[in-house]
C-alpha cells in the first residue's frame, strides 16, 4: 500500500526567508537517507512557504484567488513523503523516527485499484505459469 | 495499545529490522541459519515482553542484543569454542553500552552486513528456487506460509527448501562476504535473477491466485531499490530497478473489464502510473552517469523507457527500440528476442522489412510451438495485403495456444481474412 506522509508546517517555516536550523537539517537528511535505503520512498519534497504560493475560492461559478501567506500555520503542509509500505503500522514505525519536535505528522493512505488482477481461469492461469518458465522476456511486450 | 494493534506494530517492525538484525548476527556467528534461528527467538522474546514493556525506542537494538544473549547461551551450552564464546560477550557489551547509531553513513558496517547477506542468500550453489525461497525469508521478511502461498506451493516443501538452502550454505563453508573483482559481476547477475523472478511472479499473478501474489511485485521493488542503495556504482542494478519501475507502471492498464489482457500499445496511458515512470527514468539516468556499457536489464529498461516516454503508440521512437534489441540480441542472443526486434523493425520500417527477419526465424526449433511467431506473421502478412497467406499464419496460432481468450482473438482476425475467390 501507498501511503501519504504529510508534515504540517512550523512558524519558522512560514518566515519570508526562513533560516534553516543546520543539525535539524542534518538529522532530516540523514533520516531520508535512511528512508531510500529502506527502499520504500516513491516520493519527497518540501513545500516553500505560503507567502510563494496562491489559493483559489470556489462559490458557484465565481473564483476568487487569494495570495498568500496564509495565517493557520497549524494547518498548513511544509512537505510530504509517499511511501510503499505493508501497513499503516510500519508507516507509524517510521514516522516515529523523524528527527520533529513540538508538531504533528499525519499518514494518510493512498486510494488504490481495488482489483486489477485479471480472471483468467485454471487452464489459462496455468497456460501462463508455463509461458513464464519459458520465455521471461515476453514481459517486455506487455 | 490493543493486543492486536501490538501484535501488527511487531509484524511492522520486525519487517523493517529483520533483514539487518540476520545479517548482523550471521556476520558474528559465521552461520546464517544459527543466525535466522536466533533472530526468530528474539522476535519471540518481543512477542512475550512489548505487550508488558511496550515497543522499545531502538526495536533492531533490542532484538539484535537479544538475540546475542541467546547465541552466547547457546555457545556456553554447547561448549563451543571459547573464543567465540568471548567475542561475543565483547560485542554485546559493547553494544550494551552505546546505542549503534543506525543513521551513521560515514562507516556503514549494517550496510555492509546486509549486503553480504544478499549475496549469501542468492548464492549459486543453491538452486534458483532455494535462493528465491531465502531471499524472500531473509531479505524480505516473509514467513514460510505466506512464501508459500506467493509460490503456490506446499509450505512444507518451502520450508524444506529453506531448511536444506541453510545447511548447503553451511557445509559447502559459503563465506559471509561481497565477492569481488572478477566474481562480482556473475554473482551480481545471479542476484538479479532472483530479484526478477520474485518481480514476474507477482506481475503474472492473476485474480484466481492468492491475494499475496501481486505483492511479489512490490516486495521485488524495494529488494531492488535497497540493492540499489547497497551498490550504486552498478548499472545494471540500477537498469534492473528501471525495468521493474517502468513494468510495473502498467499494472492499471494491462487488464481490461473482462479481465482480458491488454497489449501495451492498446493500453489507455492515462492509466499508466507516471510516478514510476518517472522514478525508472531516473533509475536509468543514474546508471548513464556510472559509466556506458550496458548490460541486458538497462537495456530492456531502455526499451521500456521508449514507450513510457511515447504518450501516444504513434510518437513511439521505433528507431531507438530497433537499436536496443540489436544490441540486446548481441548480449543475450535469443529468438524471442529476434522476434521481439521483427516486430519493433516492422513499426520503424515497414512490413516488408519486419517479414524479412520473421520469416527467417521460422525455422528456428526453440519456435516451433511458440503462438506469437505465426501470430506476428499473420499481422505483417496482412498488412501487406497477403491476406489467404495471412489467414492460413492466425489459424495456426490460434492452434498453438492454450488462451482461450488468445484462440478467439486469433480466430477473429483470421475470418476477417478476405480470401480470393475460386
Amino acid at each position: 500500500m501507498r501511503v501519504m506522509v504529510i508534515l504540517k508546517t512550523t512558524p519558522e517555516i512560514e518566515k519570508e526567508n526562513p533560516v534553516p536550523d543546520p543539525k535539524l537539517m542534518d538529522e532530516m537528511g540523514k533520516f531520508n537517507e535512511e528512508l531510500i535505503k529502506a527502499g520504500i520512498v516513491l516520493a519527497m519534497d518540501g513545500l516553500r512557504p505560503s507567502s510563494n504560493g496562491a489559493r483559489v475560492k470556489f462559490s458557484g461559478n465565481s473564483r476568487t484567488v487569494i495570495d498568500g501567506p496564509f495565517t493557520e500555520a497549524k494547518e498548513l503542509i511544509a512537505g510530504f513523503w509517499i511511501w510503499q509500505v505493508k501497513s499503516l503500522e510500519e508507516a507509524i514505525e517510521w514516522v516515529k523516527r523523524v528527527p520533529a519536535d513540538d508538531t504533528e505528522i499525519e499518514i494518510r493512505q493512498i486510494g488504490e485499484m481495488e482489483d486489477f488482477a485479471p480472471v483468467l481461469s485454471e487452464e489459462e492461469i496455468e497456460y501462463k505459469k508455463a509461458k513464464r518458465a519459458e520465455l521471461p522476456n515476453q514481459t517486455v511486450n506487455q | 495499545m490493543s493486543a492486536t494493534d501490538l501484535h501488527r506494530t511487531i509484524e511492522a517492525v520486525w519487517h523493517i529490522e529483520s533483514a539487518r538484525v540476520i545479517a548482523g548476527l550471521t556476520r558474528l556467528t559465521r552461520d546464517v541459519g544459527l543466525a535466522e534461528d536466533l533472530a526468530q527467538e528474539a522476535l519471540l522474546a518481543a512477542l512475550e515482553q512489548w505487550p508488558q514493556s511496550g515497543v522499545p525506542d531502538n526495536p533492531a537494538a533490542w532484538l539484535t542484543a537479544t538475540a546475542k544473549r541467546r547465541a552466547i547461551d547457546l555457545f556456553r551450552r554447547n561448549a563451543v569454542a571459547a573464543r567465540k564464546h568471548e567475542e561475543l560477550g565483547r560485542d554485546l557489551a559493547t553494544l550494551e553500552q552505546t546505542v549503534p547509531d543506525l543513521t551513521s553513513t560515514l562507516d556503514d558496517p549494517i550496510g555492509d552486513d546486509l549486503l553480504r547477506l544478499v549475496f549469501i542468500s542468492c548464492h549459486p550453489v543453491l538452486s534458483t528456487e532455494s535462493r528465491t525461497a531465502l531471499t524472500l525469508r531473509l531479505l524480505g521478511g516473509l514467513t514460510t506460509p505466506e512464501i508459500a502461498r506467493a509460490f503456490l506451493a506446499p509450505e512444507a516443501t518451502i520450508a524444506q527448501r529453506i531448511v536444506r538452502a541453510k545447511r548447503t550454505l553451511a557445509e559447502k563453508r559459503i563465506p559471509f562476504e561481497v565477492p569481488r573483482g572478477a566474481e562480482l559481476a556473475a554473482r551480481l547477475s545471479s542476484v538479479l535473477e532472483v530479484i526478477y523472478l520474485i518481480f514476474n511472479e507477482g506481475y503474472f499473478a492473476t485474480a484466481g491466485d492468492d491475494l499475496i501474489r501481486p505483492t511479489l511485485c512490490e516486495d521485488a521493488l524495494r529488494l531492488g531499490r535497497i540493492l540499489a542503495e547497497l551498490t550504486p556504482q552498478e548499472p545494471e542494478v540500477h537498469g534492473l530497478v528501471a525495468l521493474m519501475e517502468i513494468q510495473a507502471s502498467r499494472t492499471r492498464a494491462r487488464v481490461g473489464p473482462g479481465g482480458e489482457p491488454i497489449l501495451l500499445l492498446d493500453q489507455n496511458r492515462a492509466h499508466w502510473d507516471f510516478l514510476l515512470i518517472r522514478r525508472g527514468l531516473a533509475a536509468i539516468d543514474r546508471a548513464h552517469t556510472i559509466n556506458s556499457t550496458r548490460g541486458p536489464y538497462l537495456l530492456q529498461a531502455e526499451i521500456a523507457a521508449c514507450h513510457a516516454r511515447a504518450r501516444t503508440p504513434s510518437e513511439t521512437d521505433w528507431p531507438r527500440i530497433v537499436s536496443l534489441y540489436t544490441e540486446l540480441v548481441h548480449l543475450t542472443p535469443s529468438p524471442v528476442i529476434e522476434l521481439n526486434r521483427a516486430v519493433a523493425v516492422s513499426m520503424a520500417s515497414g512490413p516488408q522489412a519486419g517479414l524479412a527477419l520473421v520469416d527467417a526465424l521460422v525455422s528456428e526449433p526453440s519456435l516451433a510451438r511458440y503462438h506469437l511467431l505465426p501470430s506476428v506473421r499473420a499481422d505483417l502478412l496482412y498488412k501487406l495485403g497477403r491476406q489467404a497467406e495471412a489467414r492460413r499464419q492466425f489459424e495456426l496460432a490460434a492452434s498453438l495456444t492454450q488462451n482461450t481468450r488468445e484462440r478467439v482473438l486469433l480466430l477473429t482476425r483470421a475470418a476477417s481474412c478476405k480470401t480470393p475467390p475460386g
